[in-house]
């Protein structure tokens, strides 16, 4: 094997994926593996450590939503090609690899059953969005150990949570991962995943440990049995009229970022968790303040739907907070001083799971 | 059955109920009763207090357990026969001495029957229900459960076997004929054990096996195992038991019970040191078996419909797409109906006829690599069947037909002949052609179809001015071809209507609409085809949650993203090399 500096290489690797030479970036991944790094470590610290960056420059406005999506396309690629370069023995279990619903995050989810693979599983990988339906389909069709199960953006947890209970509910244990789960895990322990792994290698090391051949009964606990609840139920039923009205008083150009903080919202009211919520508003803020848009805007936005849901008082006081954290973003943003300041922040909150 | 028979004493009070009553409501509790006189022997002794505690007979004297319990207001727990009781003693007067047995393995039982619940109804697969059954027949009956599932076509059989105490059952399989080195177990397998009682195994006749661990508990109460199950665990082949376990004390062979024809049998093991299998054991066991022989064999049912199934819809769903030298092709497609993953939408690639020694003159036509997108009324399975006949018709009509618009117009008169009614059908034909430059020709021909939106190098998105008639409903359709010319790093999309007309975004009501899909495509300029195709699919699934080029935040049963909806297909070419 050789020793060789793969922080140097992921730089090379980013500005290969970066100008979308898909035959460039491939041959440097090839090439690492022919040279004896293992795949594994090509996959992680090099694919996955380039994605990393990718989410941090998309973040900090230098690199545009298409360069981003180009990047992301050349390391799926990259991954299939190393998968069928290094074609290790199936020693192991079944796992089946899927994204929540709603889920479009589909590299982390690839590049964690690439790792399973070469760990001696035998992994089917299911993609990106994966309807409950379908999965349970899958399930019932092929008989896995355990399901992995990654969700990226928290505001999929509620349906990440259904798809967990009914994995369940067909004796199949669930591991879950990726950012969307808390950097701790905390929302996973909390959906009553049977466990929870931060990164792919961390994952697979769960899974070399065993997990529970049948997932175990939930009672669901006194923190389950709060999931959801009056307000999540309103804001997620009227989610739709909610926005119109915020748009009829601020304008559509606003209606993106809007259907993203409702969505936020939404699934901090489902866990009870207003940091999940809070979290999300900051970082708006410096990737607003990154694209020279004001974080006065966002301030504006929650204002209005504090506003709006009079008959909320639990949400109202998230908004309150989240108000709260727009404002000290406000105060901290003088220019360009911020992209530095948000780069390491925005890293891990949309790096999070480009692994 | 022995009941509360004995002696009484005189009567106390106005009532004395008739002894039969009185049998009959001591048999009637849960809780053992045994009484004693002075001199120790049994006078009464109900049902339960049988069933714990065999060997409890009127006439005869108290067995030891009972007579070494002190008086106390708690009892004690004794281990008798492998089972936990609580045994509380009680002065009656004239000396003689009441007990009271209650049974703590009641208590497993009732979480026996919980669990087995619980984990026997969740799967329909086969290999995860055996596992099941395995993993409770470890926790609750013995140290080492075998399942055996039914012989596949290689005369094969899969096992699945769980040890107490240890993690996740282990698999495997194993020639059919070796099952005959388990006493019973061909019998259990081919169901000819089900429901016989009375009979003793073969080999059950007293003799101890080879390696000295008979049948029979060492040092047990001497009760025999009952019922025709227990099996002699003497020749047990090695592959039955995990390395290492040791002999076998005990053991018994079940059949699971199928729909009809038997979906396997189960093989439960006890060490020596442990009590023989008893009634209660045995009842408990055969209770797992029917239960595990339902779960199994309506997941095979359910495993051959699927397999069934996959064979049939194998051609109806989307095909890999090719490399086609000097372009890239991607495609995406959603079937309404989530657990098939089949429906009306298709698109397929028609590479060129590569096989070289064909005649110069045997009429098959050369023609460059043709792609389709279409959409045929209708959703599910009926309406993909149609499209796997259209798909299948247009591989046909291309050995002889190369020109789109004559494709188009045979293809019309193939779905008007066709018996089924609604036979119609909207689609794109694109023949791709390779130009100098790395430049990309399309002829396109639409036929009631979405015309394709064109990505130009700047950003700027146009619609293919090509139309034509539906097909499936007139016998003259006109068509108005076009052909495109995409510089290297254009793109051209062709899409269904579930794209356009997905209901949804923030109002709910709304239609994502044309305009919404070009706006959506500029900004896709310089991307991988793929990942275009992809954010294109994205956008449209959040615009059905409710979302705004967000997120979709409802979660199933808030009414979002859980509406009705259409296939949506995508299908994008790019000229060029990548990059």
């Amino acid at each position: 094997m050789v020793t060789m500096d793969l922080a140097a290489v992921t730089e090379r690797y980013l500005d290969l994926i970066g100008r979308a030479d898909e035959y460039g970036a491939v041959d440097l991944a090839l090439g690492l593996i022919d040279e004896g790094v293992p795949a594994e470590d090509v996959l992680l610290r090099v694919v996955a450590a380039g994605q990393r960056r990718v989410g941090e420059l998309w973040a900090s406005n230098e690199w545009s939503v298409a360069r981003e999506h180009g990047a992301t396309a050349v390391s799926e690629r990259v991954v299939a090609a190393v998968s069928g370069r290094v074609r290790p023995a199936a020693t192991r279990g079944r796992v089946v690899v899927a994204c929540a619903d709603g889920e479009y995050h589909a590299l982390p989810a690839r590049i964690m059953a690439e790792v399973l693979r070469l760990r001696g599983w035998r992994v089917d990988f299911l993609g990106a969005s994966v309807p409950g339906p379908h999965l349970i389909t899958h399930l019932h069709q092929t008989g896995p150990d355990v399901v992995a199960l990654g969700c990226t953006l928290a505001t999929r947890l509620p349906r990440a949570h259904a798809t967990i209970s009914a994995c369940q509910a067909v004796g199949v244990p669930v591991l879950a991962g990726g950012a969307g789960f808390g950097a701790d895990g905390r929302y996973a322990r909390l959906l009553g995943a049977d466990a929870w792994a931060p990164t792919a290698d961390a994952a697979a090391d769960r899974l070399a440990a065993g997990l529970p051949s049948f997932p175990a009964a939930h009672d669901g606990g006194a923190a389950a049995a709060r999931l959801g609840g009056e307000e999540y139920a309103y804001l997620a039923r009227h989610r739709a009229e909610l926005l119109s009205r915020v748009m009829d008083r601020l304008g559509e150009h606003t209606g993106e970022d809007l259907g993203h903080i409702a969505d936020y919202l939404i699934a901090a009211m489902y866990v009870h968790d207003s940091v999940l919520f809070t979290d999300f508003v900051t970082w708006t803020c410096q990737v607003t303040a990154a694209r020279n848009v004001p974080a006065e805007s966002v301030v504006l936005g929650l204002r209005v739907l504090h506003d709006l849901l009079t008959d909320c008082p639990d949400t109202r006081v998230v908004l309150d907070q989240g108000v709260a954290a727009a404002q000290t973003c406000c105060a901290h943003h003088c220019a360009h001083h911020c992209a530095d300041h948000c780069a390491d922040h925005c890293a891990d909150q949309r790096a999070e799971t480009r692994v | 059955m022995k009941g509360a028979t004995g002696s009484t004493g005189p009567p106390r009070g106005a009532v004395r109920p008739a002894p039969g009553l009185l049998a009959a409501l001591l048999d009637g509790s849960g809780e053992g009763i045994v009484l004693c006189d002075a001199d120790g022997v049994v006078t009464l002794a109900n049902a339960a207090a049988v069933r714990l505690m065999p060997g409890v007979e009127p006439g005869l004297p108290a067995p030891a357990p009972l007579g070494a319990v002190p008086s106390a207001p708690d009892g004690r727990t004794v281990i008798h026969g492998g089972r936990a009781i609580r045994i509380r003693a009680e002065a009656v007067g004239d000396g003689r001495l009441a007990w009271y047995l209650a049974d703590l393995d009641a208590a497993p039982r009732t979480e026996f029957l919980l669990e087995a619940g619980r984990r026997l109804s969740a799967s329909l697969n086969p290999r995860r229900c055996a596992r099941a059954a395995t993993e409770l027949a470890a926790d609750f009956l013995c140290d080492v459960a075998v399942v055996l599932l039914p012989a596949t076509v290689r005369r094969r059989m899969e096992w699945v076997r769980a040890v107490s105490g240890r993690p996740g059952p282990e698999e495997g399989t194993l020639p059919v004929a070796e099952a005959a080195q388990v006493p019973g177990l061909t019998d259990a397998l081919a169901g000819l054990r089900h429901g016989t009682s009375g009979q003793h195994a073969p080999g059950d006749t007293g003799q101890h096996a080879p390696g000295g661990t008979g049948q029979h508990a060492p040092g047990g109460t001497g009760q025999h195992v009952p019922g025709d199950t227990g099996q002699d665990p003497g020749g047990v082949p090695e592959w039955l038991l995990p390395e290492g376990f040791g002999p076998v004390g005990h053991l018994l062979v079940l059949p699971l019970p199928g729909n009809g024809v038997p979906a396997g049998a189960i093989v439960l093991a006890r060490r020596p040191g442990r009590s023989p299998f008893d009634d209660d054991d045995e009842r408990m066991a055969r209770d797992l078996a029917t239960r595990a022989g339902a779960a199994i064999s309506a997941a095979s049912l359910f495993r051959e419909q699927s397999a069934i199934n996959a064979i049939l819809t194998g051609d109806l769903l989307p095909p890999e797409l090719p490399e086609i030298a000097g372009m890239r092709l991607a495609g995406r497609l959603r079937a309404s109906q989530q657990a098939g993953a089949i429906g009306g939408d298709f698109y397929d690639v028609y590479l060129p006829d590569t096989a070289t020694d064909t005649a110069p003159d045997d009429g098959i036509v050369e023609r460059p690599p043709l792609v389709i997108l279409g959409d045929v009324c209708g959703k599910g399975a009926r309406a993909a069947v149609l499209a796997g006949q259209v798909r299948h018709s247009l591989r046909t009509l291309l050995l002889l037909e190369s020109r789109t618009d004559r494709l188009l117009e045979l293809l019309n008169r193939s779905l008007l002949a066709s018996p089924s009614p609604h036979s119609y059908v909207t689609m794109i034909l694109a023949a791709l052609r390779t130009a100098p430059g790395d430049h990309v020709l399309v002829d396109l021909a639409v036929a009631g179809h979405p015309p394709p939106l064109v990505l130009r190098r700047d950003g700027t998105v146009e619609e293919v001015a090509a139309r034509g008639s539906i097909l499936g409903v007139l016998k003259q359709i006109s068509l108005w071809p076009a052909t495109l010319d995409l510089a290297p790093g254009e793109v051209c999309l062709l899409y269904s209507d579930g794209i356009t007309e997905a209901f949804g975004g923030p109002g709910g009501r709304e239609m994502f609409g044309e305009e919404r899909l070009k706006a959506a495509l500029a900004t896709c300029a310089g991307m991988p085809v793929e990942a275009l195709v992809e954010r294109l699919e994205q956008l449209s699934t959040e615009w059905l949650g409710g979302g705004l080029g967000g997120g979709v935040g409802g979660a199933p049963g808030t009414g979002l993203g859980t509406g009705p909806q259409d296939d949506r297909a995508l299908l994008a070419v790019r000229a060029g090399r990548p990059g």
